[in-house]
């Protein structure tokens, strides 16, 4: 049931557990305990909303910034990354495996600003050894949803 | 000026859907659920695949029946889903559709006045294809309270010293209904019995609820009186490749292949390769979209539920067959007026035999979203019946 769940809401966090207990073929109790669960577990971690920002506010400024740092003995690339993820401006961080060490995403108003705070606050930290930043310049794809794409229904509308 | 026309072709009436798709397509914003093929795009690496083969130059005739490696394929996918046993070489074939293979197995089968038992409501093709074969069809009416299913007691009534064929359209396009192994048990003693051959349309088969489909071939005995229908259409959304399938004996399959031969030659050569990325890589999409289907099979299950509707749960393909012979209206004269007043189209029972009067058909080949809006328009219409009846 959880997988059920899960990959029902991954699409459409809208859905109401109503509907989400019909479409499985649950009750609706059992689907409220089992969410109350996965919430309390960390396995659902928030409700966002998937927004095309560009059409709505051109100030918004995405890089990716590519990031190697120095591993420190006993946590590894942990307690930097945490370190990362807190300032505000961080989106995402991931660790990676390859040619760099963390990617990590940052939302500003402006190419100076995030400039700003790459130079400022990201490159001088303690055990990062480099930074190299890639401005976003247009998504076309994000959480398996098409930005741009309207798929009309296009079949006619009585068939046998 | 002689008439140019054949007489056979003359009587047969048009389609039912025919006179309400025109009706439909007079009006404006209307919301469909009277669509028979999925809502899905084809799956992305099928389509690439097609485009391939296309830019590869691969734009020649196949063989006539179809390309070596899709029929190894077919008969690889067979064994490994439904437990039958083909040889790809002699005994499969790949068609326009299944509706091709429908017309060409009639045609092979057929002499003038050989009866074919065609269990209805079914699909709209079977009983023309009969009669242009000059074959008789048979009609059998299934019934609501046997869920749609075919009964060894309604089978053993219709066959007669002529019957040659049977036709077995499960799971069912319009009801929904499927057979499951032990009702099929009682039929194929009776079909071996009395020596009669089966056309199993499978064409749904990827799209059972619950239990997996069993194919009629697989019992034993059955193989050899069998032709097996399926294709590409409903499992990976590929209606508009036109690509189906048939399997037989040999001794049939020769006689469909020439047919095919001379009629259409061969099936669409970029088709049939993007059907073999389907067969090799596509397991992981009919899933994907199974489970979409279910969901929305017990969504609209619940909402015909609280609106007081009577409707068998269906467990195939992707419709719904519910009962509205409560409001006191035809098939034709309810979907009418839903049309009319809500602007929601769905298909009337009889266009599928006359034996679905009584009955709609809705297709659930529709978003969620599309879903719960067309079902409150079909709700508010039937609070104005039930206002008007009181």
């Amino acid at each position: 049931m959880r997988k059920e769940i899960l990959k029902l809401i991954e699409n459409n966090s809208k859905l109401s557990v109503e509907d989400i207990a019909i479409m499985i073929g649950a009750t609706k109790e059992a689907v409220e305990a089992e969410i109350a669960a996965m919430e309390a577990d960390k396995v659902i971690c928030g409700y966002t909303t998937l927004i095309n920002w560009d059409k709505v506010d051109n100030d918004i400024v995405m890089a990716l910034i590519e990031v190697k740092v120095t591993p420190q003995r006993g946590d590894g690339f942990d307690e930097i990354a945490k370190k990362i993820h807190r300032f505000d401006e961080v989106d995402t961080v991931y660790l990676m495996s390859g040619g760099y060490d963390l990617t990590v995403i940052v939302n500003g108003h402006s190419m100076k600003e995030v400039a700003g705070f790459v130079s400022r606050k990201l490159a001088t930290m303690d055990y990062v050894e480099s930074t190299s930043t890639h401005f976003l310049l247009k998504k076309y794809k994000e959480h398996g949803i098409s930005l741009e794409e309207v798929h009309e229904d296009e079949r006619m509308l009585i068939t046998p | 000026m002689r008439n140019p026309l054949s007489e056979k072709v003359i009587d047969i009436k048009p389609s039912g859907i025919r006179k309400f798709f025109d009706l439909v397509s007079e009006m404006k914003d209307v919301i469909s659920l009277g669509v028979g093929e999925p809502d899905f795009d084809t799956p992305w690496h099928i389509r690439e695949e097609g485009m391939y083969s296309l830019e590869k130059g691969r734009t020649f005739y196949t063989s006539n029946s179809g390309l070596k490696e899709l029929r190894e394929e077919v008969c690889k996918y067979l064994k490994r889903r439904f437990e039958l046993d083909y040889d790809y070489k002699t005994e499969s074939m790949i068609t326009i559709g299944g509706s091709e293979a429908i017309d060409l197995a009639l045609r092979a089968m057929l002499n003038p006045g050989d009866e074919v038992i065609i269990p209805m409501p079914c699909y709209v093709s079977y009983e023309p294809c009969v009669t242009l074969a000059d074959g008789v069809p048979v009609i059998v009416n299934l019934k609501e309270e046997n869920e749609f299913k075919l009964t060894k007691k309604e089978l053993l009534n219709a066959i007669t010293d002529k019957t040659k064929i049977l036709i077995m359209p499960f799971p069912n396009n319009p009801t929904g209904g499927i057979m499951k192994r032990e009702e099929l048990k009682e039929l194929v003693d009776v079909i071996i019995e009395k020596d009669i051959f089966v056309i199993s349309d499978e064409i749904y088969a990827e799209l059972t609820y619950g239990d997996d489909h069993v194919s009629i071939a697989s019992f034993p005995g059955m193989k050899e009186r069998t032709v097996l229908i399926n294709g590409f259409s409903k499992a990976y959304a590929m209606t508009g490749w036109r690509l189906g399938y048939a399997c037989a004996p040999e001794i049939i399959m020769k006689q469909m292949i020439k047919i095919h031969q001379f009629a259409i030659m061969c099936a669409p050569t970029t088709s049939q390769y993007a059907a073999v990325e389907a067969l090799r890589k596509g397991d992981k999409d009919v899933e994907r979209m199974r489970v979409a289907y279910d969901q929305r099979r017990r969504f609209l299950m619940e909402r015909f539920k609280q609106m007081g509707i009577e409707c068998f749960e269906p467990f195939g393909a992707f419709y719904v067959f519910p009962n509205i012979k409560k409001f006191g209206m035809t098939s034709d004269e309810f979907a009418t007026k839903l049309l009319e007043n809500q602007r929601v189209a769905v298909v009337p029972g009889t266009a599928f035999g006359e034996c679905g009067e009584g009955f709609i058909r809705i297709s659930y080949a529709y978003s969620i979203e599309n879903l719960r809006k067309a079902l409150d328009r079909v709700q508010a219409f039937i609070d104005d019946l039930e206002k008007q009846r009181v």
